[in-house]
C-alpha cells in the first residue's frame, strides 16, 4: 500500500503543469476516458438491454432501455434453450478443474520453486518448451485419450482435460513466488519439529494466497470461456454441452431469435463478471506480480 | 535452498539421491499426471496420428509415413491457414500492446477520477467467454439492422451497410479489431504493473529538474518498462494463437475460407468436415506438428533473442 501511496504521489507530479491546472486536466481526462469506455463496453450493455426485449423491439432498434421490459427471453432460453442444464455442467466443469489445478500447481511449483532434486532442471525444460503448445495441436490427441479412458463423451473428461488448459502458467507462477519466500520459514519451521508436508500446508501455502487467488480465477476463466474441447467432446452427445458451446448452437438453430441469445448470453456471463467483480482486487495484483517474476 | 544442495555429498549414488528427494518426487506426481496426459503425451501422439491414414475409427488406422506431410505441402488451404495464423498474430499483438500501453499510461495515475472504474470496464470484455462475444458481435455488425451499420449510416459516414464479417477482404481485420477490444485489459493490467515498478523518487526528481510529464513518460518511463515488454509480448503471442474460439463462433473460417486460420483448418479436417466427407484425424495432426514445429522454433529464436539483448544490457552478467 506504502507502494501505492508513493506512486500516486508521484504521479500527481507528472500531472503538475503551468498552463492548465491539474485538476483540470484531470476532469479532462476523466471525460474523455469515460467516452472511450461507453463506447468500449457499448456492445454488452446493448446485449443485457436486448435480452430485456422482444425481437420485434430488437429489430425496430429502439433506444438502449426497453420501452416494455420482457422476461420471456429469459425463460425461452432457461427452458427450450437447455441453458439450465449447461450451467449446471459448466458449473461442474469449472470447480472440478479449478480444485485439481490449483492444488496440483502449488505442490509441484512448491518443489519445483524451493527444492533441488535431480531432475528439476529437466522438468522446467518440459514446462517452458510446452508453454506455447496451441491448444489446435493437442486437441485430437486429447480427445482420443479420452475416449481410450472411456470419457470421450462424458463432462469428466470435459473437466480433466481442461485442467491441461493453462498448467504450464501456473506451475511457473507458484514457482516463482515460492522461490522468493526467505529460507528463514522452512528453517524455523525445521527447528520445531515440523514435517515437509505440514510445512508446506501450513506455512507456505497460506502463505502464497495472492497466487492461489490468481490461478483461481484464471482457470476459472479458462474452464469459462473454454470452447474447442467442450465442442468437440459434446459434438455426439448435447446434454452435456457447456454454456459456450449451447450458446453457440442455440445461435445456430434458431438465428433470427436475437431475444432468446441475448438472454443466453446474459446468463452465461453474470457468474464470471460478479467473481470477477467480487476478486479483481486479488486478481490484478496476481496477475502484476506474474509479469513482474 | 544452497545449503540443502551442499548437506548431500558430491558423490553420493544415485539411487541415494533420489530416495532422499522421494518426498519431492511424491509433491510432483499430481502435476505430473495432468501434464503428461493433457499436454506431453499429446504433443507426442500427435506426431505419430500424423504418419497415419485415420479416420477416428481404430479399425481404420494405416502407417503413411510421410505422406500427409507431403500432401500438405501441396495443399493451398493449408498454406493459406498458415500465413493467416501469421498475420494475425502480428498485427494483432502490437495493437494490442500499443492500445493497453496508453490505456495503462492514463490509468496509471491515482488521483485521475474515478480509474479504478475505468479499469473493471476495459476488463469487462476479457471476463466475458469469446463464444458470446462471438453472437454479440455478429449481431452487432450484422449487415440487415445490426447497431454499427445503423450508427454508421445514421452519421452519414458510409451510405450503404458494411458488411464486417461477410467480405472475404475485410473479415480477418474485423476479427482482428474484436480480438484486441476483447484482450486488451489484461495487457493493460500488465502494463500497470510494469508501471508499478518505477520508483516515485524519479518522478520527484525529474519534477525538480523542471522535466515535463510527457518527457517524463517517454524518456524515463517507457526505457524503464521496455524489458517488460519482451514478457507481455510473449504472452500476448500465446494468446493471439488461441483464436480458434473467435473464429469458429463468429464465422466458422468463412466466407469462403478468408479467416480460416490454422485451428480452424485442424478443427474442419479432423472434426467438422464439408460436405460429409471423411474426417481425417492424421492428415490434420500432420497439419498440427507442421504449426507446432514452426511455432516451437519460433519461440526458441526469440528466447535466443531476449538472452541476447539481456547479456548486452548487463554486461557483468546477472
Amino acid at each position: 500500500m506504502a507502494l501505492e501511496a508513493a506512486s500516486s504521489a508521484a504521479s500527481e507530479y507528472v500531472i503538475r503543469q503551468p498552463l492548465i491546472t491539474p485538476r483540470v486536466r484531470r476532469w479532462i481526462v476523466s471525460a474523455l476516458l469515460a467516452a472511450v469506455c461507453c463506447i468500449w463496453i457499448y456492445p454488452l450493455v446493448w446485449m443485457v438491454s436486448a435480452s430485456f426485449k422482444t425481437n420485434a423491439a430488437i429489430f425496430a432498434s429502439e433506444g438502449l432501455i426497453p420501452s416494455q421490459p420482457v422476461f420471456d427471453n429469459y425463460l425461452r432460453a432457461w427452458n427450450e434453450a437447455n441453458i439450465g442444464a449447461y450451467f449446471f455442467n459448466t458449473l461442474f466443469v469449472t470447480v472440478g478443474s479449478v480444485l485439481l489445478v490449483t492444488i496440483a500447481t502449488a505442490m509441484m511449483g512448491y518443489v519445483l520453486g524451493r527444492r533441488k532434486f535431480l531432475g528439476r532442471g529437466f522438468i522446467f525444460g518440459l514446462l517452458v518448451f510446452t508453454m506455447f503448445v496451441p491448444q489446435g495441436y493437442t486437441i485430437i490427441p486429447v480427445f482420443e485419450l479420452l475416449s481410450m479412458l472411456g470419457l470421450g463423451q462424458s463432462l469428466w473428461g470435459v473437466m480433466l482435460a481442461t485442467t491441461g488448459g493453462s498448467f504450464v502458467i501456473f506451475v511457473l507462477l507458484f514457482a516463482g513466488y515460492f522461490s522468493q519466500m526467505p529460507d528463514e520459514l522452512e528453517e524455523a519451521a525445521k527447528m520445531d519439529g515440523v514435517g515437509f508436508v505440514r510445512t508446506f500446508w501450513y506455512v507456505m501455502l497460506p502463505l502464497s494466497k495472492p497466487i492461489i487467488v490468481t490461478v483461481i480465477v484464471m482457470q476459472t476463466l479458462y474452464a469459462w470461456n473454454d470452447f474447442l474441447l467442450p465442442l468437440v467432446v459434446t459434438l455426439a452427445n448435447p446434454a452435456i454441452r457447456t454454456l459456450s458451446v449451447g450458446v453457440y448452437a442455440f445461435k445456430g438453430e434458431n438465428f433470427v431469435d436475437w431475444g432468446g441469445m441475448t438472454a443466453a448470453s446474459t446468463i452465461t456471463i453474470v457468474p464470471v463478471v460478479v467473481l470477477f467483480l467480487f476478486l479483481q482486487r486479488y486478481f490484478i495484483d496476481g496477475l502484476a506480480g506474474a509479469v513482474k517474476g | 535452498m544452497a545449503s540443502s544442495i551442499s548437506t548431500v555429498p558430491h558423490r553420493a549414488g544415485l539411487g541415494h539421491r533420489l530416495w532422499q528427494s522421494r518426498i519431492d518426487y511424491l509433491f510432483l506426481v499430481p502435476g505430473m499426471v495432468i501434464f503428461g496426459l493433457f499436454i506431453l503425451y499429446p504433443l507426442f501422439a500427435s506426431q505419430w496420428f500424423s504418419l497415419l491414414n485415420w479416420s477416428g475409427f481404430d479399425a481404420n488406422q494405416a502407417f503413411v509415413g510421410f505422406a500427409n506431410y507431403a500432401e500438405l505441402l501441396q495443399d493451398k488451404y493449408f498454406w493459406d491457414a498458415f500465413a493467416r495464423s501469421f498475420i494475425f498474430t502480428l498485427s494483432t499483438v502490437p495493437a494490442q500492446m500499443a492500445v493497453s500501453l496508453v490505456f495503462a499510461i492514463i490509468l496509471n495515475n491515482k488521483l485521475l477520477r474515478m480509474s479504478a472504474l475505468f479499469r473493471t470496464l476495459i476488463f469487462l470484455p476479457v471476463v466475458t467467454p469469446v463464444a458470446i462475444i462471438g453472437i454479440v458481435m455478429t449481431i452487432m455488425l450484422s449487415p440487415f439492422n445490426g447497431p454499427v451499420n445503423i450508427g454508421l449510416l445514421d452519421a452519414g459516414l458510409i451510405n450503404r451497410a458494411i458488411d464486417f464479417l461477410g467480405d472475404p477482404n475485410l473479415v480477418l481485420w474485423t476479427l482482428a479489431g474484436i480480438f484486441v477490444w476483447k484482450w486488451v485489459g489484461v495487457t493493460m493490467v500488465y502494463w500497470l504493473a510494469a508501471l508499478q515498478t518505477v520508483p516515485a523518487e524519479l518522478y520527484e526528481a525529474a519534477k525538480l529538474d523542471g522535466v515535463k510529464g510527457w518527457q517524463v513518460t517517454f524518456f524515463i518511463v517507457l526505457p524503464m518498462i521496455t524489458p517488460f515488454a519482451i514478457v507481455i509480448a510473449l504472452i500476448s503471442a500465446i494468446g493471439a494463437l488461441n483464436v480458434f474460439p473467435l473464429i469458429q463462433s463468429m464465422t466458422q473460417g468463412g466466407p469462403y475460407f478468408a479467416s480460416e486460420v490454422m485451428e480452424v483448418y485442424i478443427f474442419r479436417n479432423a472434426f467438422a468436415t464439408l460436405n460429409g466427407a471423411v474426417p481425417r484425424l492424421g492428415y490434420a495432426s500432420a497439419a498440427g506438428v507442421f504449426f507446432g514445429l514452426a511455432i516451437m522454433v519460433l519461440t526458441i529464436l526469440q528466447i535466443f533473442a531476449v538472452r541476447y539483448l539481456r547479456s548486452r544490457e548487463k554486461p557483468n552478467g546477472a
